[in-house]
């Protein structure tokens, strides 16, 4: 194809997508458009499963079974939204394999907030609460993504999500309805959770490389500044009823704006664990790559076992 | 690695009267893997009274880079809408 077809091409794509028009699978894309939907698809698939890896840490030690059932659901949730992902992502022409490679020899990135420990149990209820959170107010706008297999996937994993947010937040309710040390504990959970959350929302818009791009494409349809603003905007009251003190002295209700201000982000930190350097990087990624090579063989076997069902059918049929 | 699990696209009748719709894929060994694997990926909350299971491979599919030669001949046949005929309004309902 010559330059000038593709370009021709190029340009009856982005009017499709400027009309609402979905894009699926088989239709010609850019591919820039290809390669940024692989990444960010797969990106997200990744969160989903080491996502799974944080709260793993507390099925065996919920406090009681309801706790335990609900939050076996959740997890069981998280590698679905996983599958639902990796599943779309593959339509792009890319191979679960390759996509697994990329997470496991660090190549592809995931969430940096499942780099941080859960290291008691009110960490369920802020992880439930202000990460499942974020993450809402971060997916619900890609639900009309222009990517077809992206926005249904979309679709199912925001319906699925609420209830991961009301789950964690009944764990703090209970927690702050109890003890001073129970309170306490939800408390710690906040101050710890609170500034990773934020950062969850990505980098400022002045260092956001994507964004004009990704908003031409529908990959994003508000700045990450806009959606922090949302989310804290919604969470503050939100702990206010809960009783609890968010750990930012300059947070403070701005009458003029109908927003409230807020402090300096620590973005040093950011970096720093995108880079590979937060408290759990090493343990997140060994996990997950033992988990895939200690599975190995029975994959292997599943697959054996399966084509010698095929071929004894065959035998049977001559 | 020997080989690797398959590709599956998944059909799911959300109740008796409706269709199979397309839900999704997943990977499985076999059918029955498949089918099993599309219960937990795909019906957790009542979603489903009955799967469908293909694999991928095995579906064609039309090209939309041929959508003209392919869906075109059907866009001047008004003839096959029931508006294309001029009936007198004391025909009411026809």
């Amino acid at each position: 194809m010559s330059e000038k077809e593709v370009k021709n091409l190029e340009e009856i794509f982005e009017a499709r997508i400027a009309r609402d028009e979905k894009i699926e699978p088989k239709d010609w894309m850019p591919e820039k458009y290809r390669k940024t939907h692989i990444r960010q698809i797969s990106q997200h698939a990744h969160s989903e499963i080491i996502g799974m890896l944080p709260e793993g840490n507390w099925i065996t030690r919920a406090p009681s079974l309801r706790r335990k059932a609900a939050l076996l659901a959740k997890v069981q949730d998280e590698a679905g939204h996983g599958l639902y992902l990796y599943s779309a992502c593959e339509t792009l022409g890319v191979s679960r394999d390759e996509l697994y490679d990329q997470l496991h020899s660090g190549k592809a990135k995931y969430s940096s907030i499942f780099n941080y420990p859960t290291i008691t149990w009110a960490d369920i209820g802020a992880i439930g609460w202000l990460v499942d959170g974020a993450a809402i107010i971060n997916q619900v706008p890609l639900c009309n993504t222009s990517f077809g297999p992206y926005a249904r996937a979309m679709v199912r994993v925001c319906k699925e999500e609420s209830f991961h947010q009301r789950q964690g937040y009944e764990i703090m309710l209970t927690l702050c309805r109890g003890t001073q040390e129970q309170k306490a504990m939800a408390q710690d959970a906040l101050n710890r959770w609170w500034w990773p959350s934020l950062m969850m929302l990505g980098p400022t818009d002045a260092e956001s490389v994507h964004t004009e791009q990704s908003m031409k494409w529908k990959l994003k349809r508000k700045s990450n500044d806009d959606l922090r603003q949302q989310f804290i905007d919604q969470t503050v009251p939100q702990a206010d009823i809960l009783g609890l003190t968010i750990p930012d002295p300059d947070l403070k209700w701005n009458e003029e704006t109908g927003h409230y201000d807020f402090g300096e982000i620590d973005w040093e930190e950011f970096w720093q664990v995108v880079k590979g350097h937060g408290p759990c990087n090493k343990e997140r990624m060994s996990a997950r790559v033992n988990a895939w090579n200690n599975g190995e063989w029975v994959r292997d076997a599943a697959m054996a076992y399966a084509e010698k069902k095929e071929a004894n059918k065959l035998k049977e049929a001559i | 690695m020997s080989k690797n699990w398959p590709l599956w696209e998944i059909f799911v009748r959300s109740k008796n009267g409706l269709e199979h719709r397309h839900f999704g894929s997943l990977h499985a060994a076999d059918a029955e893997m498949a089918l099993e694997n599309a219960r937990d990926v795909y019906t957790r909350r009542n979603e489903g009274v009955s799967i469908w299971v293909v694999e991928s491979k095995n579906i064609t599919a039309s090209n939309p880079a041929e959508n003209g030669e392919m869906f075109e001949p059907a866009q001047d046949k008004v003839y096959r809408h029931p508006t294309f005929y001029d009936l007198p309004d004391e025909v009411k309902h026809m």
